[in-house]
């Protein structure tokens, strides 16, 4: 399927959010992908980390709404750690869950983790993730 | 055959090479074998010869034994014959009495067999000496240097090796085929990486050009023929009829005024007009209108004739002829540049249909401040300002199969300004590059292509464009981001494609007059690609800017004034040395048939049509041995590499 690439109102008041909320500017990555060779979850996610940023860069927020990476991220800092242009992928991962909260599209409550997994998790870690990840 | 009952005294010298050659071969066998050969005083072996005291020791055994004629057993000769020339001529022998026999690259490095490479070895070495008893003593065929220069084009290279050859002291003349100089360069808005605008940093350099004591400009001209041989060249220059005069034009533009005949403006890219009657741009160098006669309604009164009515300096004349210009050269620059591949070749990009489908030098005309927009980004269709610009990399380049296999090398860089130039004149507009791959190596240019992605929010998408096709007003791209793996369409109001570099119009036919070598682009061959980026196989005739390869501004000017230091260095001499090993005819034995004058590609045979005998240029012969090869009657015989040499020496070789 083509897709139509529209950098309209509406695309470029996603992009400017993205980028105030980080303090950045998603046009710096030139997408060489160091961030998803490091990312220690990239190989469960559906769109990769360097991926998220180029459809960001596209405004094409209607495709990362349903990407599991973003409840993927551990915000582990490796992909910040290592890129060569030095942008927060993970902040951007933030960022972008922030903007998608008031659009009804949350990920993780208490039901969603089973009762043994729950059991053998401290407290605190089920805590941050729900704050995270909250309905 | 030389047969002066003299027997000749022979040293033979083996090199190790370390183990390049020792590591294969038997060296002290070979030249334990050799000592007995006929004709050889002398024979050793050494580690290194090339080094110092490897050269010392041919030095001296030439002096103790009295060698008249020394063999080196080592690598190929285009590495150390001219080492071992020297050394033997320090030690008082004729240095045409030096053989190198190749040991290296012809037996040890393509022989893993010990045994068999020595055999191998010595029949060579045993071959070179065959061929050293014949050797006779040469002197090199002296000539003297006409110390002018000629440099072909006037863009920033030409104009650049101009300078450099008459700051040294030399007159040179200029050749320029287009009514001002200044090339394409002239034609940019601002040069990356430091946004230098083209004209502010060129005017200057063509100005000063003009203005040079020993530099005589020739614009509108052509070369029509160059005879001769290095330092002593015949050049006859087509000037072409500007049908005004150059110093009696006032540049009141009267001319202009009145012209009625309007055609697409070159300086421009075509997207403006100008009159029949004009002058390219402002600042041209020489100031000074031409009547471009392909245009003209008619000079008869009856006809037009308007022009030359209004102009009060008289400078008009109709009747005037072209010219031909004859000049004495000794050296020639070759510097005529570039032209973009043509948009007709990528139909599905639409350059052609499209108005708004722009090759990189018609927008750099829009960028340009002297351009027909005075710099205003607005689209040739309508005027309007367009809001979503797609720049497409690699238009033409990269692409073996239906255009250039080569990459252009400057079209990343300039895509890069721009995008960024684009954004700086509107500010709300969105710019997309496809690209293949980006490719700034260059001082300072990485850093550009960031400035432009990372001030600019320039969007780059990885992919080359499919097709580009027109809807309502919008021009519809269809690509692909292979990054995510979508294929896109883009609704653009303009789109620039960065045509790939082509050889200059014309270039291939008049290289065939200069006897240069191009390459299978149209690109001028360099007699080295490493070693020698300046200069021609075909001696006196120097290279220089993008007519070799594509190539940016700065590159471009490194190779004029790498080219001025070469031409320097061969004026600074009063007589020029040539390799004596030609191949003169033996009289009695020519037939006059002049099958060899068709083979010599450097024009050195003529036919005596009265003595019927073939007469040989010693300087314009260079000793490939072609007519020696093509001479049925054998009366063609090089020197030190006769028919006779060359019989006694396969004898040597199949004896053993």
């Amino acid at each position: 399927m083509r897709v139509k690439l529209k950098i309209g109102e509406n695309e470029k008041k996603f992009i400017n959010r993205v980028n105030e909320l980080t303090g950045d500017n998603v046009y710096r990555c030139y997408q060489c992908g160091r961030c998803s060779a490091s990312c220690p979850m990239a190989q469960e996610m559906d769109l990769l980390p360097n991926q998220i940023i180029r459809k960001v860069q596209m405004g094409q927020e209607e495709d990362i709404i349903g990407s599991k990476t973003l409840t993927l991220c551990a915000s582990c800092f490796a992909c910040q750690g290592r890129c060569p242009k030095g942008i927060d992928i993970a902040a951007v991962c933030e960022a972008i869950r922030h903007l998608l909260e008031p659009k009804g599209k949350d990920f993780w409550g208490p039901d969603d983790v089973q009762p043994e997994l729950a059991k053998e998790l401290p407290q605190q870690v089920l805590v941050a993730v729900y704050k995270k990840f909250a309905k | 055959m030389k047969d002066d009952g003299k027997k000749k005294r022979i040293g033979v010298f083996v090199c190790h090479c370390g183990v390049n050659i020792a590591g294969v071969v038997d060296v002290e066998k070979v030249a334990e074998l050799l000592k007995d050969y006929p004709g050889v005083e002398f024979s050793t072996d050494y580690v290194y010869m090339c080094s110092e005291p490897g050269q010392q020791l041919v030095l001296d055994k030439i002096k103790e034994d009295k060698l008249d004629s020394v063999i080196i057993a080592a690598c190929s000769p285009t590495l150390h014959e001219k080492t071992f020339q020297s050394a033997a001529e320090l030690a008082g022998l004729n240095p045409h009495q030096v053989e190198i026999a190749n040991i290296r690259e012809q037996d040890s490095w393509v022989h893993p067999d010990r045994d068999k490479a020595t055999v191998k070895a010595v029949k060579i070495v045993k071959s070179m000496v065959e061929k050293a008893i014949q050797n006779e003593d040469l002197e090199p065929i002296k000539v003297g240097v006409f110390k002018k220069a000629l440099v072909i084009g006037g863009g920033v290279t030409g104009l650049q090796a101009a300078m450099d050859i008459a700051d040294q002291g030399y007159e040179v003349i200029v050749v320029e085929k287009e009514p001002s100089v200044g090339g394409k360069m002239i034609q940019l808005s601002e040069t990356f990486p430091t946004l230098d605008c083209s004209q502010c940093i060129l005017t200057p350099k063509m100005v000063e050009v003009t203005r040079h004591p020993k530099i005589k400009l020739m614009t509108y001209s052509e070369v029509e023929s160059i005879s001769g041989f290095v330092g002593n060249f015949k050049v006859r220059i087509k000037k072409k009829p500007r049908f005004v005069d150059e110093d009696k034009c006032k540049l009141c533009n009267e001319c202009a005024d009145v012209c009625p005949q309007i055609v697409p403006d070159e300086y421009n890219m075509g997207l403006s007009f100008r009159k029949a009657i004009y002058m390219p741009f402002p600042q041209a160098v020489p100031g000074t209108y031409t009547l471009d006669m392909e245009s003209c309604l008619g000079t008869l009164p009856i006809r037009c004739g308007k022009c030359k009515d209004v102009c009060d300096a008289q400078a008009i004349d109709y009747d005037m002829k072209e010219e031909i210009i004859e000049e004495e050269v000794g050296a020639v620059v070759v510097a005529t540049g570039y032209d973009l591949y043509d948009m007709k070749a990528l139909g599905e990009y639409g350059g052609e249909n499209y108005e708004d489908v722009l090759n990189g030098l018609e927008f750099e005309r829009i960028l340009s401040a002297s351009g027909p927009t005075g710099g205003k980004v607005q689209r040739p269709s309508d005027g309007k300002v367009p809001k979503n610009v797609v720049f497409i990399q690699c238009a033409g380049s990269r692409d073996p199969e239906n255009h250039n296999s080569y990459c252009s090398k400057i079209c990343c860089m300039y895509t890069a300004k721009h995008a960024m130039l684009y954004k700086h004149r509107v500010h709300d507009g969105n710019a997309i590059v496809f690209y293949i791959d980006v490719r700034t190596g260059g001082k300072n240019f990485d850093e550009f292509y960031q400035r432009a992605t990372d001030d600019e929010s320039i969007l780059y998408l990885r992919g080359k464009v499919s097709k580009i096709f027109k809807e309502g007003n919008k021009m519809i791209v269809w690509g692909v981001d292979t990054l995510t793996g979508q294929k896109v369409e883009v609704e653009a109001d303009m789109v620039v494609l960065a045509m790939a570099m082509t050889k200059a119009d014309g270039v291939p036919e008049l290289m065939k007059k200069l006897k240069i070598s191009i390459d299978g682009n149209g690109w001028l061959a360099e007699a080295h690609p490493k070693l020698r980026p300046v200069e021609s196989l075909n001696q006196g005739f120097y290279l220089a800017g993008a007519a070799l390869g594509p190539k940016d501004i700065p590159e471009a000017v490194a190779q004029a004034s790498a080219a001025a230091a070469k031409v320097g260095a061969l004026f600074a001499k009063d007589e020029l040395m040539h390799a004596p090993t030609i191949v003169p005819v033996i009289e009695e034995l020519c037939s006059g048939c002049g099958i060899c004058v068709s083979m010599c590609p450097y024009g050195a045979r003529t036919l005596n049509a009265v003595r019927k005998v073939i007469e040989v240029n010693e300087v314009l012969c260079e000793g490939c041995g072609a007519c020696a090869a093509a001479c049925p009657a054998g009366a063609a015989q090089q020197l030190n590499q006769s028919d006779s040499q060359i019989f006694s020496m396969v004898k040597a070789i199949l004896r053993g």
